[in-house]
């Protein structure tokens, strides 16, 4: 059965990899789930945090073995989720007179440890971080008090081993030149 | 200039100032590059009007089409071990390249092509003959890069033909603003002998050589499968000394032929599809299996769930990816062929395995009696494809390059034609291009000029890439056609009859006279449709000082065989319809 993998590219940040990157999925018909794009903490090397949800890890490591193989990928990684610490953001707009003191959307914020992160006259926007099923549950409890607005980030993760990137890269560049 | 060790610190490489456009001319001569293929058009015209300029150094070939240049870069890179250069404009100049480097991605083949693209001001405009080359070649090249300003040219380049040729080769595209072929700059050049992000030869695991030497002095019945690999990397010495040492019979892929002798004693002959009876059936009769430089491509293994189950598989590779993708390995050696054999051979005990191997002798007696005898010796009145093969060996002794197209003749020539030296075959194995034989046996003939190459082709593929004799005839490149002409689309007739009850739709050719084709492009040629004038007629070919091309008329409806149908276990191959 199929289980969530999270899979770690790290590269150069060059026009044309993310095409390259999506590519070693499209072209085998793997639904990508989310995916982001940021700096790593290693100067110029980004990292690009995948989620795939339709694969057996044998899949995934062919997937990993395609996406390593492009030139200007250094390397790439695939995670179960119990190999990782991950959270995803999600914001909400919603109506301001929903959220007066003690209306009942409030305390569900106040339940879920969600944020207030703007309150204008018209509405408000919450923020709530954490995993999938958590930021799920804040909005179906807030749906019948109208959602305006939604909108979830891709998954964000660290990963629980202690090797370095850096480690990586420079087993990486000794290699290169062998 | 340019040096192919790195300058001393401090030592500032000397510099000229000098247009984009003459850059990515000495760039090329920079990488030893003296023969290339393209086509001119709007916005690569900078760099045609150096090439002009350069004419003595590089030979620029003018192609009919930029699919022929890119299968005859192919053809050149394949022939001559280098990198094949291919030239093209912009828009519809690029999309034209694309096939060739799909093709080249599947086959490994080490190329650069260099597309002119439009100012870089009106990228993204829709602007005329403008298309997103890269967008378009990302998914089927090895690396790209757009470059918009001169002053990228150098890097650019060595990087491109260092990846082209470095660990498992591959197609390179290089697209080039009009702005970039217009910028001034200062140009030095120093090639490219690294990438810190790319590991091209992958530092061997002793331990698994060590395990899979043991496998291998331990095996009853030991089963070498080897491709392309072996030739890439240059390691037939190697290969032929591990397998005498070690007396294992031995079979190529469709992309190994040549690699060994045809007539080694311990060359069983090729696998796959329409391979040889005993190299497929004995995959599932041997007990270690040693894969080497080869990529299990489905057309090789068939069923995979009924593929060598029984045996242990070691896999020498030097593509990550490759190994465990489609066959689980036992012993992974992932790493460069020819230094993998050289470590291995050592570890390797004396051996001979004559009862296995008469395994094989059993089989080919069979396959001889049922299929190959009336393919080669037929009493029927009509030709064959293979009885005109087996003539052409005999006149070349083995020694000519043989270039195919796609189809059945494609798989007869592999069958049946005999090879003395390394890089003889030049085919289109993976993505099976038809129109490729024409390009890729003129890139041959430049890329190995001392030798004879043959483009054996069928009726439909040379009609797919006709236009190159227009190269034949402008550069006088002397290759010998061998059409061997079924009026079929002979390969698809044939699953028609064996899988569609005999619908042959849209599969019969009504053909033009390619005897007059070939005299308009001023061609030496014949016709022959009797078997008593096939050894004149193919030595009068050889012995014609130039081009040539020979019309064979072969059986309209002959098959070939055996055959292992698609999604079958290789152990059900079939040796007659």
């Amino acid at each position: 059965m199929p289980e969530s993998f999270t899979i770690a590219v790290f590269s150069e940040n060059k026009a044309g990899l993310l095409q390259r990157v999506t590519s070693s999925f499209t072209r085998r018909k793997i639904n990508i789930e989310s995916l982001t794009v940021s700096e790593s903490e290693v100067p110029g090397i980004h990292r690009y945090t995948i989620v795939v949800d339709s694969l057996d890890e044998d899949g995934v490591i062919k997937v990993c073995a395609a996406l390593e193989k492009q030139v200007d990928v250094q390397k790439a990684f695939y995670y179960r989720d119990t190999d990782i610490v991950y959270r995803e953001i999600a914001l909400y707009k919603v109506r301001s007179d929903s959220m007066t003191e003690g209306s009942p959307a409030l305390a569900i914020v106040d339940k879920h440890h969600a944020r207030i992160l703007s309150v204008e006259p018209e509405f408000t926007v919450i923020q709530k971080t954490g995993r999938r099923e958590q930021t799920a549950a804040l909005f179906d409890e807030l749906e019948p008090y109208g959602i305006l607005e939604f909108v979830r980030s891709g998954r964000v993760a660290i990963s629980r081993p202690m090797k370095e990137l850096k480690t990586y890269l420079e087993e990486l560049a000794v290699a290169s030149t062998h | 200039m340019s040096t192919s060790t790195k300058p001393k610190a401090k030592e500032k490489p000397t510099t000229e100032r000098i247009t984009g456009a003459e850059a990515v001319v000495r760039c090329l001569i920079a990488e030893g590059v003296d023969v290339m293929f393209g086509y001119p058009g709007g916005a690569i015209m900078p760099v045609y009007d150096e090439l002009y300029k350069y004419q003595k150094d590089i030979h620029h070939v003018l192609v009919r089409h930029e699919q022929g240049a890119t299968h005859m870069a192919q053809g050149f890179a394949r022939a001559s071990g280098r990198v094949g250069v291919a030239l093209a404009t912009s828009g519809p100049g690029a999309t034209n390249l694309i096939t060739g480097v799909a093709d080249a991605m599947i086959d490994s083949t080490p190329m650069v092509c260099i597309t002119g693209q439009v100012p870089k001001h009106l990228l993204g405009s829709d602007a005329f003959q403008e298309t997103d080359v890269m967008g378009i070649s990302i998914p089927v090249s090895k690396w790209g890069f757009q470059i918009t300003d001169a002053s990228e040219i150098p890097e650019v380049f060595a990087k491109a033909f260092y990846v082209a040729k470095a660990g498992r080769p591959g197609p390179v595209v290089i697209d080039i603003t009009k702005n970039a072929q217009f910028g001034e700059f200062d140009f030095s050049y120093e090639k490219c002998t690294s990438i810190s992000t790319y590991v091209p030869r992958p530092i061997l695991d002793e331990a698994k050589l060590k395990e899979a030497a043991e496998l291998i002095n331990n095996a009853k019945k030991p089963y070498i499968l080897f491709g392309q690999g072996v030739i890439l990397s240059e390691a037939e010495a190697e290969l032929k000394a591990l397998v005498e040492k070690t007396g294992i019979p031995s079979a190529w892929t469709i992309m190994g032929l040549s690699a060994m002798d045809t007539d080694h004693p311990l060359n069983v002959g090729m696998l796959g599809m329409h391979g040889n009876y005993g190299p497929n059936v004995n995959i599932n009769e041997c007990d270690v299996m040693i894969a080497i430089g080869m990529r299990f491509d489905d057309r090789v293994t068939g069923n995979l769930e009924k593929f060598a189950k029984q045996a242990k598989v070691i896999h020498i590779e030097i593509d990550r990816a490759e190994i465990d993708k489609n066959v689980k390995t036992d012993v992974a050696i992932h790493g460069d062929a020819k230094e993998a054999m050289a470590t291995l051979l050592p570890m390797l005990n004396e051996n001979k395995h004559e009862s296995w191997l008469q395994e094989f002798k059993d089989c080919d007696k069979v396959e001889f009696e049922k299929v190959i005898d009336a393919e080669c010796n037929p009493t029927t009145d009509e030709m064959t494809m293979g009885e005109t093969i087996k003539e052409l060996n005999k006149i070349t002794g083995g020694n000519a390059i043989i270039v195919t197209d796609v189809g059945q003749h494609q798989m007869v020539a592999c069958r049946y034609a005999d090879f003395r030296q390394t890089k003889s075959n030049i085919t289109s194995g993976g993505l099976g291009t038809m129109g490729f034989g024409l390009p890729a046996a003129i890139g041959a003939k430049l890329g190995a000029p001392e030798r004879d190459v043959i483009c054996v082709v069928g009726d439909g593929g040379i009609q797919m890439t006709i236009e190159e004799l227009g190269v034949i005839l402008q550069t006088d490149v002397h290759v010998k056609i061998l059409l061997l002409n079924n009026e079929f689309l002979g390969m698809v007739r044939q699953w028609q009859q064996l899988f569609f009850d005999k619908r042959y739709a849209s599969t019969e050719m009504v053909n033009p006279n390619f005897q007059l084709i070939a005299e308009a492009y001023s061609i030496k040629c014949n016709k022959i449709d009797q078997r008593k004038d096939l050894v004149g007629a193919l030595t009068e070919m050889m012995e014609t000082d130039g081009a040539y091309l020979l019309e064979v008329m072969v059986g309209k409806e002959n098959n070939v065989f055996p055959m292992v149908p698609a999604g079958a276990a290789v152990a059900d191959i079939k040796l007659e319809p």
